[in-house]
């Protein structure tokens, strides 16, 4: 019951902030809400159904590009182009997912195949045509106010709200699965696969789905920053750092936990802000600090919290037992 | 072999490791409701005669029927759908799961929903014995509850064959004779049918009706518990020909 009061109350708190936030602690908060949405559609994979994909930007690269690409060519509403996205991302997600299942790879090899695909991926759009290559595809911006949702376009807290929705709407969807038969099923296979099989569970089955869903969740994410930021860069969107990026949160907050996404993007994000801001503040500026920080931060984490900061929270709490995210 | 029709029926199975003969026509049948026990020496191949009824393994030779219809091919999740539940030699719990949880997967198999699922565990885990501890991590289990997890897990799947792997090593005299008491009353009430590896002679007495017994990867003689121990061949097998 405490648990479900202190989400609400979060949730009351994230929807009021707009009325005193400024626009900079905003773009902040959208940043955190949506680091916290990356990593909660990761954790399904990894956290439910214990695949490691360390190359998930190829999906949030493939909802974006499609989506921005057909809204910028062709004037396709965001949301439609969101369906098409969403698809594709799916469809790479089950030929990845097949491809690696039916030949048994498994752990760390299964991860590197996910990163083989997404730098491949990001090779490809630096040389399609009409996509701007790496010199980046932009999203034509008609105005900053109003709500357009079918064409995603409008106020900065259409944005805001939007975000909040998708991230609260995953956040119920997890839960949801995760007291599911599938739920049970991807849990069963991350613990033990032979096991697993004993007990009548399609493995290959099971696996691939927490690999289409996940993309497709992941997708709709990207699809979220292409209309947001309204910039599209190959080395960006399919790149390593936004992998990793996607990954730290649940990691930090705890990986298969359903609170864990969020307060990792709780804490890092807000974070990564300050770093920014002190080495501004301080007029020196070196490269690759943020993640070296990042890096320190997951250091800790590993050796002192290695189920992350959520159930050792939760413990602190007294909140453990059933039904606790 | 008995005069009713036989739930399982292993036909002369064989199986290669590099050249190496584990298993060489081997054959065994079980009737409905009966309680088999397949003991041999360590190395026997026991266990790998339970992988490939369980499809771990494919034979290279024979042929495995549950009912009439060949298990040979089918992958372990079919396998266990067809009917057949087993328990694994080295425990394999769910560890992070907790004891109700990893039954809740086992009657997934069946049951409708999560509900239902959850509402079978716990009649699986009160008649096992394991009810208290069903809040528990799986992980800090003692060995004697991680293999009563095992067979509670097994049976969860509602089994018309269950397979059991060693479920008595390691366990106190009491706890073998507890297990023993739930597997005759699960047989006795439900009519389940019990194909078990066991080293454990106490539970192989106690609890089979018929004893099959393997060396070398082939069959020696089968026959009922009192037979069996007398048999020279059995002796031999164990003790090697001079202590015969």
């Amino acid at each position: 019951m405490k648990q479900h009061f202190a989400l609400i109350a979060l949730l009351v708190l994230f929807a009021l902030a707009p009325l005193a936030a400024g626009p900079y602690l905003l773009s902040v908060l959208m940043l955190v809400l949506y680091m916290a949405y990356l990593g909660q559609a990761w954790n399904i994979m990894m956290g439910f159904a214990g695949q490691l994909s360390l190359g998930h930007s190829l999906y949030g690269g493939l909802g974006a590009y499609v989506a921005a690409a057909l809204f910028a060519q062709f004037g396709v509403p965001g949301a439609l182009g969101l369906v098409a996205g969403v698809a594709v991302a799916v469809a790479a997600g089950a030929a990845i997912g097949a491809l690696g299942f039916r030949f048994g790879v498994k752990g760390v090899y299964f991860a590197l195949l996910t990163i083989a695909f997404a730098e491949f991926t990001r090779v490809l759009f630096e040389h399609i045509p009409g996509l701007g290559g790496p010199g980046g595809l932009f999203l034509p911006v008609a105005s900053r106010s109003g709500v357009d949702l079918l064409y995603l376009r409008g106020h900065p807290l259409m944005f805001y709200y939007l975000i909040l929705a998708m991230t609260a709407g995953i956040f119920l969807l997890c839960r949801r699965l995760l007291d599911s038969r599938l739920g049970f099923y991807w849990l069963a296979v991350r613990e033990d696969q032979e096991a697993a099989a004993a007990l009548g569970i399609n493995v290959f089955r099971a696996k691939l789905w927490a690999v289409m869903l996940s993309a497709g969740l992941t997708s709709a994410g990207g699809v979220f920053f292409a209309f947001y930021y309204n910039s599209l860069f190959p080395a960006q969107a399919f790149g390593m750092g936004r992998s990793i990026d996607i990954i730290l949160a649940p990691i930090v907050g705890g990986l298969g936990t359903l609170f864990g996404p969020i307060l990792g993007a709780l804490i890092l994000t807000p974070l990564g802000e300050v770093i920014t801001w002190g080495t501004e503040a301080m007029g020196y500026n070196p490269a690759g600090l943020k993640q070296l920080c990042y890096g320190l931060a997951m250091l800790g984490i590993v050796k002192f919290r290695p189920d992350g900061v959520w159930p050792w929270l939760r413990r602190r709490l007294g909140w453990d037992g059933e039904g606790t995210p | 072999m008995s005069g009713a029709p036989a739930l399982l029926a292993v036909e002369a199975v064989a199986k290669n490791f590099r050249g190496l003969r584990a298993v060489d026509g081997v054959s065994f049948s079980a009737a409905k409701g009966e309680i088999v026990a397949l003991i041999g020496p360590n190395g026997a191949g026991k266990t790998t005669v339970f992988n490939m009824i369980a499809g771990v393994f494919e034979p290279d030779g024979g042929d495995i029927l549950l009912d009439g219809h060949s298990l040979v091919g089918l992958r372990p999740d079919q396998v266990c759908r067809a009917g057949v539940g087993r328990t694994f030699q080295l425990v394999k719990p769910f560890g992070n799961l907790s004891v109700e949880e990893n039954v809740v997967v086992g009657a997934l198999r069946w049951a409708a929903d999560v509900t239902e699922s959850r509402h079978r565990a716990i009649a699986v885990l009160e008649m096992l014995g394991l009810a208290d501890k069903r809040r528990m991590p799986a992980r800090s289990l003692t060995l004697p509850d991680r293999k009563c997890l095992e067979v509670a897990r097994a049976l969860a799947t509602r089994p018309k064959l269950l397979l059991l792997d060693e479920v008595m090593a390691g366990l106190r005299p009491v706890e073998t004779d507890r297990m023993v008491e739930t597997f005759q009353r699960l047989n006795q009430e439900t009519g389940l049918t019990i194909v078990l590896i066991e080293h454990v002679m106490r539970a192989v007495m106690a609890l089979s009706h018929r004893v099959v017994v393997i060396n070398s990867g082939k069959p020696v003689c089968e026959g009922s518990p009192a037979e069996v121990v007398r048999d020279p061949r059995v002796l031999e097998c164990y003790l090697g020909e001079e202590g015969a």
